[in-house]
Formats: C-alpha cells, structure tokens, sequence
C-alpha cells in the first residue's frame, strides 16, 4: 500500500504543551496553572438562551456566513468597544472558534513560498497552520526587555520580498503582553510601506487591565483595508466550548473565506449563535465583573511571584503571567517538569510557544485565588531548594 | 475604593489586609484606615458566616413570617418593628412592599418552638393583625452562595 498520510501534516513537530499535558495527566493530585480557558462557567442567561434556541427547534443550519441578527450585533458591539467598523453583510464571518478564523484566513491569503511573520512567543497555531496553507513561518523572538511588544524595527530585520502576511496577537497568550496606540505607530508605517497584510487575532481584547483599553490595529491609519480582525467569544464571555468567534475584514477577502467555511464548516453551530446574540446585547456587567477579578488574581500572583523573587514584567491582558526562570540553570521544560514531578504542580514551559520562550513559563490565572496561593506557595517551597 | 474593598470583603470577610492591599493595588494602611472607618461609621456592621445547619447535628428551623399591622400615629411600623426585632429569636425584620407589612424572620430550633413563638409573642401584640408562617425546607443558594455546589474543575489540565 502507497503511504497515504500528507507529508507536511506528518511534518510538523506535536506541539510542546501535548508533550507536557501527557506527563501531566498521568500523575494524581496535580495542582495546574497550566490551562488557556476561563474558569468561570459561561453565565447564566447566555446558557438559558442557548437552552432555549433548542427548545423552539432552531436546529438547523444558519446562512453560511452566520446568523444575520448575530453579525449585526457583532458589527455594533466591536463598534461600541473597540470604535471597530464593518459592514455586517459583507465583512464579518462566524466561525467556529476564532481558530477556524486563523486556519481559513491564512488559507485564503497564501500561495506557496509565502513568508508569514509570526511574533513570538505566542499561541501554538499560527506557524502549523501557515505551513499546512503553503507558506512559510518566520518567527520573530519578542524581547523581554520590550515587554514583549513587537517593534518596528523587529519588522524590518525579518521582512523580504516574500513576505505577504504579519499575524499580530495582542493581548498576548502566554506572554500577557498588550500593544497601545504609540507602540503601534511606527510599527504601522512599516507596514504600509512593505505593503504587508495583517492578521490580528485579538480574542483577549476584553482581558486589558490597569488603565489600558484595547487598541484594535484596524483602528490605526491606512491599515484597516490590510487587517483581517480575528475575536470570539471564547474568552471575554467564558464561552469556550461553544466554539463560536468571527472574523472581520475587507469583503473580498470575507468573501473567499465565507466560501472555504461553506466548503469545510457549513456554518457555525446554530445554537451557539443564538447564544451569542444574548451574549453581546445583556452581558457587559457579568463581563467586567469576570474582568476585574482576572485584574485582582493577577496582581496576588505577581506579588506572590516578587516574594520568591522570580522576575516577571508586568502584563497588562490576557490571563498569563510569563516570569522568567532562566537563573536556575535549567531549561523551562526541565524546571515544569521538575516541579511537577517534586511539588504536582504544573505551568507550561516557555518553550512551548517558540524557541523565544525558552528561559520562561507561563502560569496562568484562571484560577480561584486560594487555587492560585497554594500553588504558587508550592512553587516557592520548589524554588527554595534549588 | 470603599466600594471596591466592600466588594472583595462582600466575596469572603476573612480576606487578609495584605491580599485586600495587593489586590486592590493600594498599601495595607489605606486598607485598614478604611476598614476602621467604615465599621464606625456602620457601613460594615458586622461579620457573618454563612453556615448549612443542616450538615451539623444541630437542630436549626428557619420560618419567614408575614405580619401585617396597624401602623401607629407619629411613628407609622417603627414602633411596631421595634417591639418585634427586639425578641432575641428574631433574626431579621424588613418592612415590605406588597401584601403585608413586615418581613419576620425567626429562627429556632423547632418547628414547634418557632410556632409557639408566633402564637404567644408575636400575634398577641396589640397592632398585630395577622401572621402567616412560613418554613423554610430546604435552602438552595444563600447570599450568593449555592449551597450543594460540588462542581468540579474539569478542565484539560494542559491546554494551550
């Protein structure tokens, strides 16, 4: 028998964080800060209207692109939030998950060669599925110095004459890390001038804390006709597995992608749909209270983290810390596993969100704060026997 | 910052001064001179803990009353409110909108204790009209609180 198995997909490595989940899923009692999904269940009246779109039979397929009354809501939500503007006939798509929206946006975008920059650390998904479209990922290590903003210059030094597409994903998962209006200026320049399209995926926009709001880059002068905006519900409404986020951009290129996801999806889960319309219109306070809760956890674990006296930056969005533990002399995959196996408790190495994240972990705080102490009490009891 | 205090305290009283400090991002004296202030001026009147009596080997009843009464010249239910919440087996008293006036919330040890506390002191008051007693069987979610809440986590323990 031929093999029959594609050969780039065989290609690719597992990701760093299956390698890690397997040891830690065999062992007992493991305290984790390790996983990328709210702790709070979704609330309650978005389920009930979930709960309800069944009870009425609405159990069949939406239009493709999704639900009219959805897009409309999603058009004037972005708007009223990020100042966002898009026509919800011809520029928004429903997806299933803002992943779906990564996967058939690059997909629609590359030919063959096609050089992606991709900043990182960052989330597992942009560099494989850049590959499995044709192109070619080219990282971009972020600099703790820079509290891991992407620079103008960090741009330049990794632009060529095939570079089609920059993925921008900010507020960062794992790093926390937020872009503001002036990191973004030069930057933005920069690609206009080498005439680069953007693909933001921006599904921690809700999670910025301090005083800093998100800043959408489609909002930046020049970029909006070159930015596919990628959000969801996922992790602002604590909606994960209702697999439900949109895509936003110029219609020619939310039409080709509405095909590929007519092709491939159909639509998106119509129940989610339903869902989502009371997500966006009655839930703005269950929201902020979830918000300000992420702000209190995170500032109790970066001051548990200043007792030890691991540094860390300070992030400003989404759910992750990304302290820096290159002093004790181990790779972060040695020293995750290591307290794993010594205290059972688990944080992601840095390295499993590219080479750049080596030297750090990420703990993340979608965790109750008595849940977040007793972990980080057993890190420093780790700590202190190194 | 009082309210955001309050909030945090209204979560769980026992949170330390330091966490409040951290967590609101403030020192720990602003925190405690707020406390202080607060309690004196009655805006925190006292710490509760919310306990399921019916997990212990205590017999604990709790019945909500209606009570409607005749409201006095001069001092409309005050009065009247007063010579009920002043019995020590009187938890709570709320003046109310609705079908009757006051709220009376009596807690005891028995069903039969508690009714003879309505028979014998309460109904016989002179401006009481009439009473209508409530049980309470069981108790599914108080102060925000459900109480039978065993969920859970059941997230993959990893995810990216």
């Amino acid at each position: 028998m031929r093999k029959y198995i594609n050969s780039k997909l065989e290609g690719l490595p597992p990701s760093g964080i299956r390698r890690f989940f397997d040891i830690a899923t065999e062992m007992d009692h493991v305290i984790s800060l390790g996983v990328g999904e709210p702790d709070f269940d979704t609330p309650w009246n978005i389920r009930e209207a979930g709960i309800y779109s069944i009870e009425q039979g609405r159990t069949i397929y939406t239009a493709n692109a999704g639900l009219k009354q959805l897009r409309e809501e999603i058009a004037r939500y972005v708007h009223r939030k990020y100042q966002l503007e898009y026509d919800p006939l011809h520029q928004i798509l429903v997806t299933v998950g803002g992943s779906e929206a990564i996967d058939i946006g690059l997909r629609s975008i590359l030919e063959p060669g096609d050089e992606v920059l991709i900043p990182e650390p960052c989330f597992v998904c942009y560099s494989p599925c850049t590959i499995l479209a044709g192109g070619v990922p080219v990282p971009i290590p972020l600099q703790e110095k820079n509290e891991f903003k992407l620079t103008a210059s960090e741009v330049l030094e990794h632009v060529t004459d095939k570079t089609k597409v920059l993925v921008f994903p900010f507020p960062n998962n794992p790093t926390g890390a937020i872009m503001s209006r002036e990191d973004m200026q030069d930057l933005c320049r920069v690609i206009v001038e080498k005439d680069l399209f953007v693909i933001s995926d921006e599904i921690y926009a809700e999670l910025t804390y301090g005083n800093e709001k998100h800043v959408s880059i489609a909002t930046m002068p020049g970029m909006k006709e070159r930015t596919l905006v990628i959000n969801g519900f996922s992790k602002a409404f604590s909606m994960t597995g209702w697999r439900l986020g949109y895509a936003m951009g110029p219609a020619d290129l939310i039409k080709q992608m509405t095909k590929m996801h007519q092709y491939a999806i159909m639509c998106a889960p119509t129940l989610s749909q339903y869902a989502a319309i009371e997500a966006l219109r009655n839930t703005d306070d269950e929201v902020e209270e979830m918000r300000k809760e992420y702000d209190h956890r995170r500032r109790l674990v970066l001051r548990l983290l200043k007792e030890m006296d691991v540094p860390c930056f300070e992030p400003k969005g989404a759910f992750y810390v990304f302290p820096n533990i290159s002093r004790f002399g181990m790779t972060s995959e040695e020293f995750c596993q290591k307290m794993l196996f010594e205290k059972h408790v688990a944080v992601v190495p840095g390295s499993a969100f590219g080479e750049s994240g080596e030297g750090f972990v990420r703990i993340s705080y979608a965790y109750s704060q008595e849940q977040l102490k007793e972990a980080l009490r057993l890190m420093k009891e780790f700590i202190d026997t190194l | 910052m009082r309210e955001d205090i309050l909030h945090a305290m209204d979560k769980n009283a026992r949170i330390s001064v330091t966490d409040l400090a951290t967590i609101l991002d403030a020192s720990e004296e602003e925190i405690r001179d707020q406390i202080t202030e607060m309690e004196k001026e009655k805006i925190i009147y006292g710490y509760h803990t919310m306990i399921n009596w019916d997990k212990t080997n205590d017999e604990h009843v709790l019945a909500l009353i209606e009570v409607r009464v005749t409201p006095q010249r001069d001092q409309g239910f005050d009065a009247i409110a007063q010579r009920i919440y002043r019995f020590s087996e009187v938890s709570s008293v709320f003046l109310m909108s609705g079908a009757f006036d006051l709220m009376v919330i009596v807690e005891g040890k028995t069903m039969k204790e508690v009714a003879l506390f309505v028979a014998r002191r309460l109904a016989v008051l002179e401006s009481v009209l009439s009473t209508s007693t409530n049980f309470v069987l069981k108790k599914y979610k108080e102060n925000g609180m459900i109480l039978e809440d065993d969920k859970k986590d059941e997230r993959i323990i990893v995810s990216a």
